[in-house]
């Protein structure tokens, strides 16, 4: 017991740890600057949130000590019955959980409120590193694939169900594990399409290319040439087919140009829509006679792909005005600045920003930002916090927090690729995965580039729920990585 | 070991964190370093400058009597962001309204533009002292409602409503023009409000303040070292007596007409009669707009102020000023007589008059106010030879009469005073064709009918000429500014075209109306009077009764012009009522042998339901 407990010591990595309380400990600075009162300043008044939040830092040391102490076969032996016991208990929540601002994700025992979708994501990697680390697995075996997709699916599905968005679509930030682990870049290339699509299908989809010519649209047009410049490039990169590409190209230009010598000249009013269309229809007719001549199921697949473009670009205006909450669609226009609406939801982002930008340099200095301390940042000491960083310690003060986060995200990576075992090594990713998109995200939404996505900032924002869920999710992994050398899985 | 294809993938994944950590640092750059504009909106933010409302100028009469002061009101506040958590229904009674009142009203604010949740919104304007008191205590029960205050307006005297005009909201139109207003401000509207808006108002005092998002006060920025104290307005003492103004109003009381006086060595106006009129503390405060609008509704006008705006043709009133033109030209003198066969006859043209001796001299004519005299001195003028024309003529007698005051606005700080109508060569050659008319053809102006116009005040002004023989000061109402100094325009002497002897005789005749002529019935005993009937025609209805007169003839304190809208001849109701104010203003009190007489007027009903 002695030595394997030395052992564990001697072995942790110091650089994770120091990181961790680095942030910790900055993060507790600044909800102490966001919830500061003038007029009740005690340093360990526990009915204010900083002073709480020093009973979670407390609780999430002596989590970290035990989940330290445990044997590392713990975990990967339990995976399977935590992730078991999780989606239980996120369906139990969906069900009993009382009504909070929309949301039924907070499980209430007596004074003890608690979001289980938080501690969900641990069992979720646990289980997936298991499942994906386990002799024999392998992506191209489709039964696999399918289980391993819906190890990370279920618990997504049902925080949407607890109308908790902005947690369930953290999930999707493990397929960057899983990309890592062999699954085909393509996947990430359509999301970032899907992404691309979609933004420009919502505020390009009512703008005509030319003012004269009425029913045209703007972001179908471009949507059409992303689609066809990514089908060459995937023609390319996996064909080699540069006839084909050549061929295109040509015919793609002098479409144009005949268009456009028609539309200046002639006074002819034709779709700059259609245009590009007849290009798609040409690429795709190309695509499926080499597909059949050469039987090569690539280009089919490089067809249905063009073919899935348009259709998702036809689709997205749909889905965005049908599917969305409109408060999800106002937040989506307020990013894409289609929306100027400071009154309203604009008014959030707005107001951080203003916190951050006249942070300046050095920032206003502790407890001397008024855009905090006055309460203007809504949800200043939770999803927000970033807000106080950059009023009160400037631009040095938020480059350092980005820094650290990047630093401790590489740490985790170059940590995971030592990991003699499948399962560590899956799990590390998924760690670095899972609070990079946290990261991007939140650091994101009070910077005004991505749109108000609830979702808090690691090991800063208050509340025990998230700071113990990410002190769990971290140490587990540094406990696997302090006994790497000892066994093999 | 581990040993698969994909350990490049690392760099990839590397790739996106770094681009996106490096993305964000050039963000934070661009808004934190190169973007100024966040530092001052956080300073625009956290400093809340509040304006502190100035009070408003006090407004005395000339006795030193206040007739306007400020009283407090209370302005609900709501941010509807905060206000949440609370019986709406509690809210709504402690208020004294319906719980859909409330609902109503929120909408109403909703849908206005410029709304935000965030931002206080007026939802209870101007309540008064005795609204606020019983529920202040409670309002501290409900989250996000505040309470602003402001003052208003109050008043002494119940009198001289649209001299004194009132205070609204500013306009759309007035916020535009003036940097000193924002929405929701108050600025003067008509009256001396209106005029002396700027020595009234005085200048905004400015408190900072550390505020939150909802508009709480969190406390004085830096212990009020920056702040401003507003500086009240500068109090004003208007010429108006407002015991006579009261006094007046209470004699026009069921008449519809005017009263104005003027001091005529000094050009200030003593009275500004508007009837019918009202209660101006009906426009103050949350019942304005519905009174407003009652008022505006009301077919007698009662918003019309009658003795600047109203035009008349001044009647007989009009020959005293006929009697200085034709001496000044030499077309008759005092010792000029015309006969009268009870009118003046030239050809099928016929002026009627009534019946007196005949031929009367100048004094006697203007005592008798005979129609032919002027007739057949206007005539002469006209007609007569050392013109080249008619047109020449008329243009001459035009200039005359517009050296009286008429014609063209006085320039009185009244808003929206009218300038009355005296014709020129130029609309009788365009209706008639060039010179192709006589004196004959325009023979009405000579006993002001026709085409000539003035208002009340003109006519006002014509007695203060008189009493002055031969110079009148622009009649103001302002006496004196507190602090500040009266529009130079109105110590400047304005020198009628009229020789200073021509006046002599035209006193006398005006004098001899109050003896024996047609003001006889109005005469005070111990006050020599100098008065002329007037009686214009009127094609709606009956004649308006007009009556102008200054006293004492030596000496004069009071010019004064009455015009009672159809009542008949000028003697009967106008005559009276102007001898009435002059005996009260003079004396301070009605004699036993007149109480009659006041009595009479002070019930007469002479609007007909």
């Amino acid at each position: 017991m002695d030595r394997r407990n030395e052992n564990i010591i001697d072995n942790i990595d110091l650089w994770t740890l120091g990181l961790y309380f680095a942030l910790v400990v900055f993060g507790w600075i600044s909800i102490y600057g966001a919830s500061y009162n003038f007029d009740d300043s005690d340093f360990w008044d526990f009915s204010q949130r900083f002073g709480k939040q020093l009973v979670w830092i407390g609780c999430a040391l002596v989590i970290g000590a035990v989940l330290l102490m445990l044997d590392m076969k713990t975990y990967a032996t339990l995976s399977y019955v935590i992730y078991g016991f999780f989606i239980l208990l996120l369906i139990i929540t969906l069900l009993v959980a009382p009504d909070t601002r929309g949301s039924h994700s907070w499980l209430v025992l007596g004074p003890i409120s608690l979001q289980p979708a938080e501690f969900a994501k641990t069992a979720t990697c646990l289980c997936l590193a298991r499942y994906m680390g386990s002799f024999g697995f392998s992506m191209k075996d489709l039964q696999q694939s399918i289980i391993m997709n819906l190890i990370i699916l279920l618990p997504m599905g049902i925080i949407i169900l607890q109308n908790e968005t902005g947690s369930a679509l953290a999930y999707l930030a493990l397929y960057l594990t899983l990309y890592r682990q062999g699954m085909t870049g393509i996947v990430l290339v359509l999301g970032l399409c899907a992404a691309v699509y979609f933004v420009v299908g919502i505020k390009f989809g009512a703008t005509p290319v030319l003012d004269f010519v009425p029913g045209d649209s703007l972001g179908m047009f471009v949507i059409m040439i992303i689609a066809v410049i990514i089908a060459l490039a995937m023609v390319y990169f996996y064909h080699r087919d540069s006839s084909l590409i050549k061929t295109v190209s040509i015919s793609g230009v002098s479409v144009f140009a005949v268009g456009i010598l028609l539309i200046s000249l002639l006074d002819v009013k034709i779709k700059f829509t259609y245009l590009a269309l007849a290009i798609v229809v040409f690429l795709f007719a190309f695509l499926i006679v080499r597909a059949i001549v050469y039987r090569k199921i690539g280009y089919f697949a490089i067809s249905l792909f063009l073919v899935g473009s348009i259709g998702f670009g036809h689709i997205s205006d749909y889905a965005f005005n049908k599917i969305l909450q409109p408060h999800q669609q106002t937040r989506i226009k307020v990013t894409l600045g289609m929306e100027n609406d400071l009154k309203k939801s604009g008014y959030n982002v707005n107001q951080s920003m203003i916190a951050i930008g006249s942070g300046r340099w050095t920032g206003k200095g502790f407890l001397q930002g008024t855009q905090t301390k006055l309460k203007y940042v809504p949800e200043q000491d939770t999803d927000f916090i970033f807000c106080t960083v950059g009023e009160e310690h400037g631009f040095i003060g938020t480059t350092a927090v980005v820094v650290g986060f990047l630093v401790l995200m590489l740490r985790l990576i170059s940590l995971a690729e030592r990991q003699r075992s499948t399962f560590s090594r899956i799990y590390g990713y998924c760690v670095a995965s899972i609070i990079f998109f946290h990261v991007a995200i939140n650091i994101g939404m009070v910077i005004g580039l991505t749109p108000v996505i609830g979702i808090p900032l690691p090991f800063f924002s208050y509340g025990g729920s998230s700071l113990w869920s990410f002190t769990i999710l971290l140490f587990i992994f540094l406990r696997l990585d302090a006994s790497r050398k000892e066994y093999v899985m | 070991m581990i040993n698969d294809s994909n350990d490049n993938r690392r760099y990839t994944i590397i790739l996106i964190m770094v681009t996106v950590c490096l993305i964000y640092i050039i963000r934070l750059f661009s808004i934190q370093i190169v973007d100024k504009s966040y530092l001052e909106q956080s300073q625009n933010n956290a400093y809340l400058r509040k304006v502190i409302y100035p009070s408003r100028g006090l407004i005395t009469d000339r006795n030193g009597r206040l007739i306007v002061f400020n009283k407090p009101a209370y302005d609900i506040m709501i941010v509807p962001r905060e206000a949440r958590g609370f019986d709406t229904l509690s809210f709504a009674n402690t208020l004294g309204i319906t719980k859909d009142d409330f609902i109503k009203r929120m909408t109403f604010l909703r849908n206005r533009s410029g709304y935000s949740q965030y931002v206080p919104q007026v939802f209870m304007s101007q309540l008064s002292d005795e609204e606020y008191g019983p529920i202040c205590e409670k309002l501290y029960k409900f989250n996000g409602i505040y309470v602003q205050k402001r003052t208003l307006r109050d008043y002494n005297y119940h009198n001289a409503a649209l001299a004194l005009g009132s205070i609204g909201e500013v306009s759309k139109k007035q916020i535009e023009a003036d940097d000193f207003y924002t929405q929701g401000d108050f600025a003067g509207q008509n009256g001396i409000e209106q005029t002396y808006e700027k020595e009234l108002r005085g200048e905004k005092g400015e408190e900072i303040l550390l505020r939150d998002s909802r508009g709480r006060i969190k406390g004085k920025f830096e212990d009020g070292t920056y702040d401003k104290q507003p500086v009240p307005g500068h109090d004003i003492e208007l010429s108006l007596d407002i015991e006579l103004q009261k006094y007046g109003e209470e004699l026009m009381n069921g008449k519809i007409g005017s009263i104005a006086a003027i001091e005529p060595a000094t050009g200030e106006i003593l009275a500004l009669v508007s009837s019918p009129t009202y209660d101006p503390s009906m426009l103050v405060g949350r019942k304005r707009s519905a009174n407003f609008a009652a008022l505006s509704k009301d077919p007698l006008k009662p918003l019309f102020d009658r003795p600047m705006m109203a035009q008349y043709p001044p009647g007989s009133t009009f020959k005293t000023a006929q009697a200085l033109v034709l001496q000044q030209e030499g077309i008759i003198t005092p010792n000029s007589a015309f006969g009268c066969q009870h009118g003046f006859h030239a050809g099928a043209l016929s002026v009627g008059c009534h019946g007196h001796e005949s031929p009367l001299n100048l004094k006697h004519s203007i005592q008798h106010s005979c129609n032919a005299y002027y007739c057949c001195g206007f005539r002469n003028m006209i007609d007569h030879r050392k013109y080249k024309t008619v047109s020449e003529a008329i243009d001459i007698w035009k200039n005359h009469i517009v050296s009286l005051g008429f014609g063209y606005k006085l320039g009185a700080d009244v808003p929206n005073e009218k300038r009355g109508y005296i014709p020129n060569s130029g609309v009788y050659n365009k209706v008639y064709g060039e010179n192709r008319w006589k004196g004959l053809t325009i023979i009405s102006l000579s006993i002001g009918q026709g085409e000539v116009l003035a208002t009340p005040l003109q006519i006002a002004n014509l007695g203060a000429t008189i009493a002055n023989r031969g110079y009148f000061y622009t009649p103001h109402l302002v006496k004196k500014i507190k602090g500040g100094e009266i529009d130079s325009s109105f110590i400047q002497r304005h020198n009628s075209t009229i020789d200073r002897k021509y006046y002599d005789v035209v006193v006398d005749g005006m004098e001899l109306v109050m003896i024996s002529g047609t003001g006889f019935y109005s005469r005070i005993d111990s006050i020599d009077v100098c008065g002329k009937t007037g009686t214009a025609e009127n094609p709606h209805g009956k004649d308006h009764s007009i009556f102008m007169a200054f006293a004492p003839k030596d000496d004069p304190k009071i010019a004064i012009s009455v015009v009672v809208e159809n009542s008949g001849f000028g003697a009967t109701w106008a005559a009276p009522i102007a001898t009435l104010m002059i005996e009260k203003y003079l004396k301070g009190y009605i004699p036993k042998r007149r109480k009659p007489i006041e009595q009479r007027l002070l019930e007469a009903n002479l609007i007909k339901e």
